[in-house]
């Protein structure tokens, strides 16, 4: 089991809806950003003087831009149905972690400066004078948010608490009060391409070295092309797939399903980020700057279509957001959507009968799936509602024998987030993102003791790495969370790959 | 003209244009602000009448209440079919000769007064008893429902307790109508009931109440899922691109 410094809880057979009990959450905000990361993402270096003032002002603009924001800080009639819907609260029983709690925090400086019972009776409506601890008390609250939308579907006004964080940060970063994960990240895609900083020769490497492995294990010429002008395709993916486990098992996936469609494909350099946190700091210009990266790299390597690999926010920006921030693509293939998930590429082809797969491959596994929560509720594949749900099913069920569902309060739309979204896959929010796997990880513990599951797939770099981290503090094995198309990559046989009996053969022969 | 009739007749003038200009300015508000980004919660509709279909089980149904919380959806509807029914049952105050349907619900306009009153009981009990929902709740969450209870109460009363001349007041709010007024009758529970009524209309447009119109602007509710099929721009984002 991995060691805290906090207690992790401990599972019970269902999900429980703990007790409320105030601040015990109050002592965790993540690192602050340093002026150059600040600068890079274009906010004020530190807390400005007038923050007060500004602070009002960045509210006021964030309003008058934002619909959302302004009809959900009036719309809730504090019904309670969001309360108990929160994994962060699940795991913590802190009521400022419930949706309409963390609401509230803003709200109440709303009602204070922004409406008349509020300016004139605050105490009746609960309204509250905005000081530097309410700054604090965001910072805190709004970075236990993984924007993960779950409480928006129970909601009878459809208040989306990830709208309300979103603009929380902005409305923080505009006074110089950012957080470092964030900021810092954003900076290096701005400047190199991706989250992780790698520049374009350490890609080649990885690319050249995953073109070996798989020609090792099957014998065929797999290509990974990078920069490759007048491809077909431009994939658009997680830059955690070029290297960590298990998601650099789910780009080779791609890239055999790719060379088994026949299509021309490539990686590109300046857009080798699928994620765009720009959306986690409610920023709609660097989320725009980020997204205008994926129309420069199609535009210059002429491609057709733009094809995104398995990433969570990203395909929520992707989906949901990349016509409008970047758009229109009229200069692309008008057959295809754009742009395309990974999973619809394949999906695609195993109902057109054009991919060989043998389930058999994954047969030491018992697989259930992890519906990420922007693609669950931010999102759609295919062309009918909830083919995002269906899609990724089917890609798996297409590529194994064995697979299990778990419980249905906790799939689909109702989906518990990985605990690690939203800015969250940081250190320094550790004990928060522990916490908040409790859910997810309460369901996983169910299938495994009931229907014998012993790996659980997803379609998000996020959850990846954070359950990587996660399911050892429960008592499970990192290993045991795996990518969809590792899945497929397994299953897959490619056309003139060798098999275990030409292998027989070949052996036969030499002796 | 009594002092009584003066007070209420310009009542319930004032009380009515703060309704309907306080509504009017806030929908304005929310009509422009504009909605910069698709974030329909999905799955949600691609088409246009799926997203009608989808408000409209949400308006009459209550279904994402009816997901998150069961007791609290069975009460809001045991109060809001309710109210529904009263004032639709209230609509002969208003009218000379009384169209049939709402001649028809006058009976059934009876008991949803009772359902009205159990179901505020039902959520203010709630928010008493259930420790989430006693920490969000601020006194106006608690007041609310009392003048709401108290508006129930008085009605019923008049009904079943002590009797008023319901043609007076029909002839006193025809009259506030046609601006030729006439008495209203000087009945204790009458004057707290029409006296809350006006407290409610003036309140609207500043409290939670503006959940009614805000509902049909929530873009999680109100937007189509078509962002890649259509392109969605918002006035002010379309000028970063110039
Ligand atoms: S968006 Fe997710 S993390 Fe944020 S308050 Fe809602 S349920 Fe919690
Ligand atoms: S479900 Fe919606 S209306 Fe009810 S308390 Fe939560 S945010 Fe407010």
């Amino acid at each position: 089991m991995a060691k805290a410094d906090f207690e992790v809880p401990e599972l019970k057979k269902h999900i429980e809806v703990p007790r409320v009990e105030e601040g015990t959450m109050a002592h965790l905000s993540p690192y602050v950003a340093k002026p150059d990361h600040q600068n890079g993402v274009g906010y004020p270096e530190e807390l400005v003087e007038n923050w007060h003032e500004k602070t009002l002002q960045a509210m006021d603009d964030v309003r008058k831009k934002y619909r959302s924001f302004q009809v959900y800080l009036d719309a809730c009639v504090k019904c309670g149905s969001c309360t108990d819907k929160c994994h962060y609260f699940l795991g913590t029983g802190d009521p400022k972690n419930m949706p309409v709690g963390r609401q509230d925090l803003l709200r109440k400086v709303y009602r204070r400066y922004f409406t008349l019972p509020g300016k004139y009776f605050p105490k009746l409506v609960g309204a509250e004078d905005l000081t530097r601890e309410t700054l604090d008390d965001w910072y805190s609250y709004y970075h236990q948010c993984s924007q993960c939308r779950r409480c928006s579907v129970f909601c009878p006004y459809g208040i989306d608490t990830a709208e309300i964080s979103m603009a929380a940060r902005e409305i923080l970063d505009r006074v110089g009060y950012g957080q470092k994960y964030c900021n810092e990240i954003i900076a290096k895609v701005h400047k190199i391409g991706n989250n992780l900083g790698l520049p374009g020769p350490a890609l080649l490497d990885t690319l050249e070295g995953l073109e070996e492995d798989v020609f090792d294990e099957t014998g065929v010429e797999v290509k990974f092309p990078l920069d490759q002008e007048g491809a077909d395709i431009l994939l658009v993916t997680p830059s955690a797939d070029f290297f960590a486990e298990p998601h650099v098992d789910g780009l080779m996936g791609y890239g055999k399903v790719f060379h088994e469609a026949g299509v021309s494909w490539t990686l590109s350099t300046t857009a080798s980020e699928a994620a765009n946190f720009g959306m986690f700091i409610g920023s709609y210009e660097n989320m725009r700057r980020i997204s205008l990266r994926v129309r420069q790299a199609a535009k210059e390597l002429g491609v057709k279509r733009i094809v995104f690999g398995e990433c969570g926010h990203a395909w929520r920006v992707a989906y949901s957001f990349l016509n409008t921030l970047a758009g229109p693509f009229d200069f692309l293939d008008p057959k295809y959507p754009v742009p395309q998930h990974i999973c619809e590429f394949t999906y695609d082809l195993i109902r057109k009968g054009k991919l060989n797969l043998d389930k058999s491959a994954n047969d030491e596994m018992v697989l259930t799936f992890h519906d990420s929560c922007n693609v669950a509720r931010a999102s759609r594949m295919g062309d009918q509602p909830g083919g995002q749900f269906t899609i990724p099913r089917e890609v798996i069920k297409a590529s194994c024998n064995h697979y299990v569902d778990m419980h249905h309060d906790t799939i689909h739309e109702k989906t518990f987030c990985c605990g690690g979204g939203g800015g969250l896959l940081t250190d320094d929010l550790m004990e928060i993102r522990v916490k908040g796997a409790k859910p997810r990880m309460t369901a996983l513990q169910n299938v495994i003791q009931e229907n014998g599951v012993t790996h659980m797939a997803a379609i998000c770099a996020i959850c990846k790495s954070q359950f990587s981290k996660m399911l050892p503090f429960y008592g499970m094995e990192m290993d045991q969370i795996v990518s969809v198309h590792q899945l497929v990559s397994n299953a897959i046989i490619l056309t003139g790959q060798k098999t275990d009996e030409d292998a027989e053969e070949n052996a036969t022969e030499e002796a | 003209m009594s002092f009584l009739t003066i007070v209420f007749a310009l009542l319930f003038y004032a009380a009515t244009a703060i309704l309907v200009i306080g509504i009017g300015y806030r929908i304005s508000t929310y009509a422009k602000a504009p909605a910069p980004l698709k974030i329909p919660t999905t799955p949600a509709p691609t088409t246009k009448p799926g997203v009608v279909l989808r408000l409209f089980r949400e308006v009459v149904f209550f279904e994402s209440l009816f997901k998150g919380s069961k007791w609290t959806w069975l009460f809001s509807m045991l109060f809001h079919a309710g109210l529904a029914l009263v004032l639709l049952r209230h609509v002969r105050y208003f009218q000379h000769d009384v169209w049939l349907p709402i001649q028809l619900i006058q009976p059934f306009g009876i008991y949803a007064g009772f359902a009205l009153a159990l179901g505020l009981i039902g959520l203010f009990m709630r928010r008493i008893l259930v420790d989430r929902v006693r920490y969000i709740s601020a006194p106006s969450d608690y007041l609310m429902l009392i003048l709401l209870f108290l508006i129930g109460l008085s009605g019923l009363a008049m009904k079943f307790v002590v009797h008023t001349d319901v043609i007076a007041v029909k002839d006193f709010f025809l009259g506030l109508m046609t601006f030729s007024w006439s008495p209203l009758p000087a009945d204790f529970l009458l004057i707290v009931h029409l006296l809350l009524v006006a407290i409610l209309m003036i309140i609207f447009p500043f409290s939670k109440l503006l959940h009614a119109p805000g509902i049909f602007f929530s873009p999680s509710r109100n937007q189509v899922d078509d962002s890649r099929e259509k392109r969605h721009i918002a006035p002010w984002a379309k000028q970063l691109e110039e």
